[in-house]
């Protein structure tokens, strides 16, 4: 399944496609890849991706500000950025907090 | 792009699946994510991005109406990190045009 165990990539994707399509392996993986890339470029292009029961990926574009070079003191524009946002799905945030669920990590959220 | 309209490009570009298949297969995948994130697990798409599951820890919060406190337990929440690819090609053209 590629990678380290107990993360999921691309490679398990494909083969729960696999296991549940019964199209060859290659098509399954093929499948996954224009799926990801179908997703990539709609937010490239239109900026949001909304999936039903997932969640959506929103792209924000922070504000122009303006910095300052720390060495010298000299006033430089900074350019506005683009940014990725998720907004999970209520019904994944709970399927994340049901009683069954395994224990959360502790990474200080 | 909504689900729907992302079945639909997916069918246009593969002819020879049934569209019930191309169904079955984008569900699958958001479906395998979601019970990946749901045993904690971390879930890293090369090119796109990484979804890991964070821990917010219980507090005592206070229901604004009302003035009375309340505890909110802690809960586990999603998170996605967009790749490196993905950065670059979201900042390929400057923002700000919109």
């Amino acid at each position: 399944m590629g990678g380290k165990s107990g993360t999921v990539t691309r490679a398990t994707l494909a083969d729960a496609v696999y296991r549940e399509l019964g199209l060859s392996r290659t098509e399954s993986a093929a499948l996954v890849d224009a799926l990801i890339d179908e997703i990539r470029d709609s937010l490239v292009r239109e900026g949001s991706v909304k999936i039903a029961a997932f969640g959506s990926f929103v792209v924000r574009t922070s504000g122009p500000r303006v910095g300052r070079n720390p060495r010298t003191g000299e006033v430089v524009p900074i350019a506005p950025r683009r940014t990725l946002v998720f907004r999970p799905s209520r019904l994944l945030r709970e399927r994340l907090n049901r009683a069954t669920a395994g224990a959360p990590r502790d990474d200080g959220g | 792009m909504t689900r729907s309209e992302l079945l639909r490009r997916l069918a246009a570009a593969h002819p020879h699946l049934y569209k019930r298949d191309i169904e079955r297969m984008v569900d699958t995948v958001f479906e395998t994510i979601a019970a990946a994130l749901e045993r904690g697990q971390r879930v890293e798409l090369r090119g796109f991005g990484a979804f890991t599951v964070h821990l917010r820890r219980g507090r005592r919060g206070r229901n604004p109406r009302t003035g009375r406190v309340v505890e909110v337990p802690p809960r586990r929440v999603p998170r996605f990190k967009p790749g490196k690819d993905l950065r670059e090609r979201l900042n390929a053209v400057p923002a700000g045009g919109e």
